[in-house]
């Protein structure tokens, strides 16, 4: 049962939390630490898209404009998007879908946590003196130059990067050594299986970031000119070095976000996986394939046809593991027993826009169609496609589903639709728009722009104000629900998969002993369906 | 000591096989993860070396040959005194196994006191990091020669912090090792610290020949 013997009442002072070394207890807090960035990002969204409401000044100057673009950028990608789910749910749930009593060094997840709130006190200091204002991307020579402060930005990310290797090193070993016996791989719950793919790419991506922010760091302080022609330097070395983390960084961040939306899949259709090789193999072909198409943003670099014609190839390889996930989920579907709740709304939400965001990432990889979309909007509104209607949908699809498991308390069915029909309405209002004013040539970062844009600059901001308020409103019920909430048996989903063969909220402990698997993560065949048929709330 | 010290592992490992087994394959993945982030300063000195051939070799040219190749036979022989420590602590010679650790340690600090003097010689004759020092006022070498010196101060002084922290890490290794929490039952510290001071010998055999060898000395 709930309360006293569960994984938050073991121990209840605040250091049994701060020096805690269960991975549920970390996981939690890597949570709330990066809902909180995605907050903060949030505002600064907010106050960006309000600014476009008019061509002219509305709330702020240029400089500010520019300091907020960044600063949305490099909080929500680096603060929310990459460690949200695999050091908030990966943390949490990976030991216990493997039959795992912690992951392989419980210190270290704490240390990695900590690693976080550093980066985050210095990127904090860094927004006490105002910031920066040269993108979330760092291009040299505008970043080794600018007067706004860059640094702590940089190092804050810097710092921030340790703790996602840290992360994704934990993972592997995690999998690799603490599976309970008899759990073979191809046995292993997908959500685990996309955070390895995850952890792989964590591990081999993120220090090429760590040097590269690291130099631009010294060019800024001690002008040592690395990327400065006037010392023999490149600057489009800087922009290869950048994007070779930085593409696969997204995938990071959609990886995971796969991995839920296979889980929600299955467990709210009541069906195996269509292939779960598929969906393992596309997984490891993702992280495998993403370290070979960074050219695609750096198409008007003035890099030759032919190696843009190569990264355009390699970039399209990418969308076909993808779209073999996409069919399997519906075939999964096909024929399946519908729970239509909250978790599967977000999912249907998100194969509707990752199916376009990812057609129109096809479309910007094309270098001749980039030539005319690079720096618009097009490009903004391809990217939030995949990170907001895709990622951060997920994550709400996590949020709710695993919510009971977190937490022992159900959210409740019915606000949890309403704002889940007002995530997705908010967000096409915000970002169609800016599909199409990209294509008619607004550039993306710029503060002025031609009254004929007003229109859908106008709808673009009431749009992300529906989106924000609806994540309000969901962080309003999800809290509410902690007090108020019905309290949750152990599988209130009835899904097949191992982490809920444990109590809702886990004891310390996870599992008395070594827990057996004697069938597989989707079999539901094995698993007592829910008493009565379900329905709409 | 007792038995029971001897066989402990953490609570949510099944055994210390399992332990000793995970401990293993996170160093191997951080080593990854560390030549990973040497693998961009290599990309900078490909990539510069190709826009810059006889500046490079210039300057390949006007660093100290002999001091590199001496603290190369340094650290080749401190990879050997690490594997000898582990050796003998593994047949259950603790005593030395602590001589040819603090050996070790003892080599990494010669290699820094090395390149501290190396240091020290081309900040005297005004070559600094970023083209800057009188050096470059006096001589009119190109662009491409202070890109060299500006890679070479960042990548030896990014490898001499990964020599620092791999002696104070076979320090604490080898304090261990003589209190006993380190012997021949439980011996991975000790190998784990010494795959760790191996990837640091393994860059510098990179490193040699790219900042050393590959110039014209005169």
């Amino acid at each position: 049962m709930t309360g006293a013997t569960s994984y938050l009442g073991h121990g209840t002072t605040l250091k049994s939390w701060l020096l805690t070394k269960d991975h549920k207890r970390i996981g939690v807090m890597f949570l709330i630490a990066t809902t909180i960035a995605l907050l903060v990002g949030g505002v600064f969204a907010l106050l960006l898209r309000t600014e476009h409401l008019t061509p002219e000044p509305t709330l702020v100057g240029p400089h500010g404009y520019n300091r907020l673009f960044t600063l949305h950028g490099v909080i929500m990608v680096w603060f929310f998007m990459i460690p949200a789910i695999p050091s908030g749910f990966g943390n949490f749930l990976v030991p216990l879908q493997i039959g795992a009593h912690d992951v392989a060094f419980p210190r270290l997840n704490l240390a990695s946590f900590y690693i976080y709130l550093l980066g985050a006190f210095v990127l904090l200091g860094g927004l006490f003196y105002g910031g920066a204002d040269t993108g979330w991307t760092f291009y040299v020579p505008y970043s080794a130059e600018t007067p706004t402060a860059v640094v702590p930005l940089l190092l804050g990310v810097f710092i921030l990067g340790w703790s996602s290797i840290i992360t994704g090193l934990n993972l592997i070993v995690t999998m690799h050594t603490m599976r309970a016996k008899g759990l073979r791989w191809m046995q292993m719950p997908l959500f685990s299986w996309a955070i390895y793919g995850t952890s792989v790419i964590q591990v081999l991506a993120t220090p090429v970031l760590g040097m590269v922010l690291l130099l631009v760091t010294l060019e800024h302080t001690l002008e040592w000119g690395i990327f400065d022609p006037r010392h023999g330097g490149d600057p489009i070395l800087y922009q290869h070095l950048f994007w070779f983390y930085s593409h696969p960084a997204v995938y990071i961040m959609v990886l995971p976000a796969l991995g839920v939306i296979s889980e929600v899949v299955c467990a709210f259709t009541r069906k195996n996986p269509l292939s779960y090789r598929a969906l393992v193999w596309s997984t490891l072909g993702i992280a495998f394939f993403s370290f070979l198409t960074w050219g695609h943003h750096m198409f008007t670099s003035g890099m030759s046809v032919f190696a843009s014609g190569t990264f355009g190839v390699l970039s399209m390889f990418v969308a076909i593991f993808s779209a073999i996930k996409v069919f399997t989920w519906t075939g999964t579907m096909y024929r399946g027993s519908v729970s239509l709740k909250t978790p599967l709304l977000y999912v249907l939400a998100f194969i509707f826009l990752f199916v376009f965001g990812g057609m129109t990432g096809v479309a910007v990889a094309t270098t001749s169609l980039d030539v005319h979309w690079h720096d618009t909007y097009f490009v903004v509104a391809h990217f939030h496609f995949i990170m907001v209607g895709g990622v951060t949908t997920a994550f709400l699809a996590a949020l709710h589903y695993w919510w009971p498991k977190l937490t022992g308390r159900m959210y409740p069915e019915g606000w949890a639709m309403v704002a889940a029909v007002l995530v997705f309405l908010g967000f096409n209002l915000a970002f169609v728009p800016q599909f199409l004013m990209g294509n008619a040539g607004m550039p993306r970062r710029y503060y002025f722009y031609p009254e004929e844009m007003q229109a859908l600059h106008v709808l673009a901001t009431g749009g992300a104000w529906m989106l924000g308020l609806a994540f309000v409103a969901v962080l309003i019920y999800l809290l509410w629900s902690l007090r108020t909430g019905a309290r949750a048996s152990a599988n209130p989903w009835h899904s097949a998969s191992f982490e809920w063969r444990t109590p809702s909220p886990p004891p310390h402990y996870n599992f008395d002993g070594t827990p057996r698997f004697e069938r597989g993560a989707y079999d539901y065949t094995r698993v007592e369906p829910p008493d009565r048929p379900v329905s709409l709330p | 000591m007792t038995m029971e010290a001897t066989r402990s592992h953490d609570e949510h490992f099944e055994s210390l096989e399992r332990q000793v087994a995970a401990t293993r394959l996170g160093m191997w993945i951080f080593l990854v993860s560390e030549v990973l982030l040497f693998a961009a300063l290599f990309t900078l000195y490909a990539t510069y070396r190709a826009d810059w051939p006889r500046a490079f070799e210039e300057a390949v040219g006007h660093n100290p040959i002999l001091i590199g190749t001496v603290n190369t036979a340094v650290l080749i022989v401190a990879s050997f005194t690490v594997a000898m420590g582990l050796h003998h602590l593994q047949h259950g010679r603790s005593r030395t196994a602590v001589a040819f650790t603090v050996a070790t340690v003892g080599l990494a600090l010669l290699f820094l006191g090395i390149k501290g003097y190396e240091y020290s010689i081309h900040v005297t004759e005004g070559i600094l990091p970023g083209g800057k020092g009188r050096f470059f006022e006096t001589h009119a070498v190109s662009d491409g020669f202070a890109a060299f010196f500006t890679l070479y101060y960042v990548t030896t002084g990014l490898h001499g912090i990964h020599v620092t922290v791999g002696a104070a890490v076979l320090a604490a290794l080898a304090i261990g090792i003589h209190r006993g929490r380190i012997h021949a039952e439980r011996s991975h510290p000790l190998e784990l610290g010494a795959l760790y001071w191996h990837l640091v010998d393994c860059i510098w055999i990179f490193l040699w020949p790219l900042y050393y060898l590959l110039g014209t000395h005169r």
